[in-house]
């Protein structure tokens, strides 16, 4: 009876939010506006976030924004990112963290600079999604320069298995096109250029059949 | 029938330039002539549901809104996350135009002077199409201060969001619009009093603002003799899974599902049959082979027991394991429920780990009827529908595939090593006479 027992991660903490078992130092202040006097921050993240806050009817809508723009310049949401949105926004730095960690897209932990999201939900998985994913790994090894990740639906299910690489979606997958990923990633080239999303025409049978008239 | 989809492939139509050759900005054109009351008739006369997922009539929910001079906001939900749904991408893409002015005409309608279009921040490429499309738009006159010379003034800025499902609902959205976590609010107040910025907020998916400038130009009587009585119009429907052609197609309201699955899709792959499918994304109660006749729309669907939701189709051949499916869907909403509400919180979470207790060799079939009986505690407890739209689908599948799970289990606890059933049974830990727990 006890034997099939062990595989059950009984106690798999299923938190979702990074650092909940660090320990923190309350004996400290907690961290308040940063002084935008003493806090450096780069010229076009700054005019970027500026720009940002000047789109909204309140400033905090730019707080995603700017998240986005302060991950592209420091690679990862590091702390110093966080602080230096925190001076230009003039939020604390522990509201911009509990944004940041709520979001797939914003990382609070250092990560390669290419990403790969590999759908995993239904429509992909029925499609062979698990087994490209497990390639994808294998490829991306120990490159050390592209992140695979498992993620939720990316609404493309059309193209089923996909990824969203850097941002480019790119299907249907099969497991020899991992290692041309990275090759391509690696290059500086477009990604499998005949698998992406931006080029593939509607499956309407209808709009199909006026194209062939069409081009006749 | 192709009103949204028409022509969808045409190249450049994502410019202003084809768009208004094919016609566009004429049915704005239109509706700046009319009171914006005359516009809201023909949009409710048209008897357009919502697109998204919830079916509520548009023209009744703009209704709502106060009227008058005041900070109002129309914010179009574009953060397409619905497992199996890809339907507002193909939109956005390709006739980005089709929705902004659907935008325009709707804000004339509802007397609101500022939009927003919250994108998922996955569609980079979709968000820079639409970045591109609304500067061409406001450069030719159709946005900013008095459209085309009319009293009409709109605002209208793209908010990419960064990678969560919660925000698709609309309280959830309109949270993370304001900067925040993306948790949902309690209601009421709703959001077409109380919405963004504490101002009165229409709320609206892709499709159906996209279905405004359409509306507009057949007059909203005449669109409502598209499709159902009660379901009026055509539907964009992307179906996925095991199908052949999976893809977007556009359909009129009330036609077969089988003729969606078989005729438009392929169906499934040579030499198999569908087990089960999901009409209207992942949060949809599964049906089986034997529904495959029902009409597509909303209220035949909901009177099956299931929803047509945000209209995306997923099929799963007879060659699929219930137990993996109902995984892997327990798994998506125990990750992205926000841990906001407790039994959204730990109802899905437990909801996994009893489907791994199947897997593991560990369950009995007490465990399906636990199983049921969490889903019932789920549904309708929680601030928003992330938990019911677990339940829903998991309840679905253990009263429908009661057997096999059944058999699952009894395999597994073979495989295990971990004792057989009828012991545990004679035991009196499992209530043989207790049957599912009915799902709503």
């Amino acid at each position: 009876m006890s034997t099939g027992r062990a595989a059950v991660p009984r106690f798999g903490h299923g938190s979702r939010v990074p650092g909940w078992d660090e320990e923190a130092d309350l004996s400290k202040p907690p961290a308040t506006i940063p002084d935008p006097a003493t806090t450096p921050v780069p010229d076009e993240l700054r005019s970027t976030i500026e720009a940002a806050m000047a789109k909204y009817p309140d400033r905090r809508s730019a707080v995603i924004p700017a998240l986005h723009a302060a991950q592209r310049v420091h690679g990862w949401c590091s702390p110093q990112a966080i602080v230096q949105v925190a001076a230009v926004m003039r939020l604390t730095p522990a509201y911009l963290t509990s944004v940041a960690t709520f979001y797939d897209m914003l990382s609070t932990v250092p990560k390669p600079r290419h990403d790969v999201y590999v759908c995993t939900n239904i429509s992909c998985s029925l499609r062979g999604a698990d087994e490209f994913f497990e390639a994808m790994v294998a490829a991306a090894g120990e490159t050390g320069t592209v992140s695979v990740r498992p993620f939720e639906c990316l609404g493309a299910c059309d193209i089923a298995p996909m990824a969203s690489v850097d941002g480019e979606y790119v299907g249907p997958l099969s497991t020899e096109d991992a290692g041309q990923i990275v090759a391509d990633l690696e290059a500086g080239r477009p990604v499998l250029e005949h698998k992406q999303l931006r080029y593939r025409r509607s499956a309407d049978p209808e709009v199909q059949q006026e194209r062939e008239g069409g081009e006749q | 029938m192709r009103l949204l989809f028409d022509g969808i492939d045409e190249p450049g139509l994502n410019t202003l330039e084809v768009y208004e050759r094919r016609g566009g900005y004429q049915p704005l054109r239109q509706a700046l002539s009319m009171e914006p009351d005359e516009v809201l008739k023909n949009i409710s006369d048209s008897g357009l549901r919502g697109r998204g997922g919830a079916g509520f009539r548009m023209g009744q929910k703009a209704s709502f809104l106060p009227h008058g001079d005041m900070e109002k906001y129309l914010v179009c939900n574009a953060d397409e996350s619905e497992p199996g749904t890809f339907k507002d991408r193909e939109i956005m893409q390709k006739s980005p135009h089709m929705l902004i002015e659907g935008i325009v005409i709707a804000t004339w309608a509802a007397e609101i002077r500022s939009a927003f279009i919250y994108i998922r921040g996955e569609y980079a490429l979709q968000a820079d199409i639409l970045e591109a499309a609304i500067a061409e738009a406001g450069a030719a006159g159709y946005l900013g201060q008095n459209i085309l010379g009319s009293e009409h003034s709109l605002s209208l800025v793209l908010h990419r969001g960064a990678g969560a499902y919660i925000c698709g609902e609309e309280t959830g959205l309109l949270d993370s619009l304001e900067g925040k976590r993306g948790n949902p609010r309690l209601k009421p107040p709703f959001p077409a009093i109380e919405g963004l910025y504490h101002g009165p907020t229409l709320i609206n998916n892709v499709e159906t603002l996209a279905t405004v400038p359409h509306i507009i130009r057949m007059g909203g009587e005449a669109y409502a003799k598209i499709g159902t009585a009660t379901s009026t119009g055509t539907k964009v429907v992307s179906v996925s899974g095991d199908v052949r052609r999976p893809g977007n197609y556009e359909v009129e309201l009330g036609i077969p599902s089988r003729e969606i699955i078989y005729g438009l899709a392929g169906g499934p792959p040579e030499g198999r049959e569908i087990k089960f499918w999901f009409p209207g994304g992942s949060s949809s109660p599964v049906l089986t082979k034997d529904d495959l006749d029902l009409p597509y729309d909303f209220d035949t669907l909901a009177k099956a027991g299931s929803m047509l939701g945000s209209g995306a189709i997923i099929v799963a051949d007879d060659s699929r394991s219930v137990l993996e499916v109902a995984l892997k869907l327990a798994k998506f909403y125990a990750h992205e429920s926000c841990g906001k509400c407790v039994p959204c919180r730990e109802g899905t979470n437990w909801t996994v780990k009893m489907l791994r207790r199947i897997e593991s060799g560990e369950a009995t079939p007490m465990d399906l009827d636990i199983m049921a009986s969490v889903q019932e505690q789920i549904i309708g407890n929680c601030l928003c529908v992330l938990g019911d739209a677990m339940a829903m689908p998991i309840g679905s599948m253990v009263e429908k595939f009661r057997q096999e799970l059944e058999a699952e289990i009894a395999a597994a606890r073979e495989r295990a090593g971990a004792g057989a059933l009828q012991d545990v049974i004679a035991l009196g830990v499992a209530d043989e006479q207790a049957g599912p727990i009915p799902v709503h």
